[in-house]
């Protein structure tokens, strides 16, 4: 079955009414040989590192690598409170940040779908899983997140060497917002609309770490990429449909990684990591970590 | 093409995929290929390694492969200290290799005068690369459970290697001839199987007249 674009997926499922997980994992089969049981075996064990290591850090700092970061989920924690933006979203950004501020002082993670961008799944499932989201509706919206993820690799990339943040931030946060919809049960259509809305509101986002490390602003793009997941799951949810189809917005992301230059694709040269402050870093810590 | 598990994971320690994960399983092939920590390593850092030696874990994470710790064990953040309990010597040096992947390390054992020298890339979303052995050019991915065998370079060297390998049911998944030397008459073979070997292959193999060494490398 040479299936290349979710809008078949999408097709398949509201044709036989199977549901869009079980589709995925047909699809999978064919492609790769691997028994659907074994996948979802392995999606759930997934899963569980996510809570397992969550469980372990929440309210934690972290002493990272280089020390730029590694305080800011704790005093997200202690906000979550007074949040403007609603104590769902807030939670979510506060999970993403903590994932990503392990990930920073070498915890364990799940590279969902990098190591850069892997606070943005367990920042949604997570915070779907605390206000009543079933683990095994969640296993399956990881599942549908799995194919996003595939299609974006075939058409674009998922790599900000080779694509900038958008291929992983962006990359995420469409997964993630396809996973909340298809969790919470939306339709198969809804669940690329709020992927295409997702990638489309992230395009051009550039991979520009400070010093080439995996701190900043890599950790803080954890928060937006999931809170803006939850917003396009809401949309999409609520109606609101994305003009331009998600095979054709992952398109134009490969396409725009392809336009960007090389001091903007994850070289630590460009962007944020070309501000004076950043050089200033940069120059403080070069001794201490040039080998 | 990557399955959607490799998509939505693997789990590992972070923070970067082809500067830890990728850097720790070159080390975990070179763990495999010795069978266990050796007394001492020299890591040769080329290229983007030598800067991300600290800041992405590099380091550590080259340690923890040769101590055999797991992929996604949290203890690769503590290896320096693992390596000083168990009196695993290391030493880190920078190193141009020329015209290789800008992520690549060279990797020199000694466990008991016996020394291994292995060159390997992390290309990305932690694959790899070992493209040397001991000298001996190869393109492994790591994948797959593999027998280094140094033969004579005579006719029928090769089918009396394969028909070993056979007997029990292995299945060969690639093969790589090489010639050594023509004058030395010595050629490289390398096999790459869809299932482990029991020893007692190995140990046939080892008594071919056409064999002169046998090594034999797990999948990491």
């Amino acid at each position: 079955m040479n299936v290349n674009s979710f809008s078949e997926l999408v097709e398949i499922a509201e044709k036989t009414n199977v549901s869009l997980d079980k589709v995925v994992l047909h699809w999978e089969m064919l492609d790769t040989g691997e028994a659907p049981e074994k996948i979802i075996e392995e999606t759930s064990k997934l899963l569980a590192v996510m809570e397992e290591e969550y469980k372990l850090n929440e309210g934690k700092t972290f002493k990272t690598l280089v020390g730029l970061t590694g305080t800011n989920s704790k005093k997200m924690l202690d906000h979550l409170t007074n949040a403007l933006i609603g104590k769902t979203a807030f939670t979510a950004a506060m999970i993403a940040v903590n994932m990503a501020e392990s990930n920073a002082a070498m915890g364990r993670i799940v590279a969902c779908p990098t190591g850069g961008s892997s606070g943005v799944m367990p920042g949604v499932l997570l915070t779907l899983e605390k206000i009543g989201v079933e683990r095994q509706k969640l296993v399956s919206g990881l599942i549908v997140a799995g194919a996003i993820g595939k299609i974006i690799s075939k058409r674009a990339s998922l790599s900000g060497a080779e694509s900038g943040c958008q291929a992983e931030i962006g990359s995420a946060t469409a997964m993630a917002a396809g996973a909340a919809v298809h969790a919470t049960g939306g339709t198969p259509k809804q669940v690329a609309n709020a992927a295409a809305l997702s990638l489309k509101s992230l395009m051009g986002l550039v991979c520009d770490p400070v010093g080439g490390f995996v701190e900043v602003p890599c950790v803080k793009r954890n928060a937006s990429g999931a809170v803006i997941a939850l917003l396009f799951s809401d949309m999409a949810k609520a109606g609101v449909e994305s003009v331009i189809p998600f095979d054709e917005v992952a398109e134009a992301m490969g396409k725009v990684g392809r336009m960007m230059p090389e001091s903007l694709r994850e070289t630590g040269k460009g962007g944020i990591a070309d501000t004076p402050t950043a050089k200033m870093i940069v120059q403080k810590l070069s001794n201490r970590f040039k080998l | 093409m990557s399955s959607i598990l490799e998509i939505i994971g693997p789990s590992m320690i972070g923070p970067s995929s082809s500067h830890t994960l990728g850097a720790m399983r070159i080390s975990k092939f070179a763990y495999n290929l010795v069978g266990s920590t050796p007394q001492k390593a020299i890591f040769y850092l080329h290229g983007s390694f030598q800067d991300t030696y600290i800041g992405h874990g590099t380091g550590l994470a080259l340690i923890a492969g040769l101590c055999g710790i797991p992929t996604d064990d949290p203890r690769v953040s503590k290896a320096n200290e693992i390596a000083k309990h168990i009196g695993f010597e290391y030493e880190f040096k920078s190193v141009d290799l020329g015209n290789v992947h800008p992520n690549t390390v060279k990797i020199v054992t000694y466990k008991d005068n016996v020394h291994h020298e292995i060159v390997g890339s992390s290309i990305g979303a932690g694959r790899i690369v070992i493209i040397s052995i001991d000298s001996v050019e190869c393109e492994l991915d790591g994948e797959y459970p593999t027998l280094l065998i140094e033969n004579k370079d005579v006719p029928g060297a090769l089918s009396s290697i394969i028909r070993i390998i056979s007997i029990n049911g292995t299945n060969i998944a690639k093969l790589y001839l090489n010639r050594e030397s023509k004058y030395l008459k010595l050629a490289n073979t390398v096999v790459e199987l869809d299932s482990e070997v029991p020893n007692s292959t190995i140990e046939s193999l080892k008594m071919l007249d056409v064999v002169k060494t046998v090594m034999y490398v797990k999948p990491i």
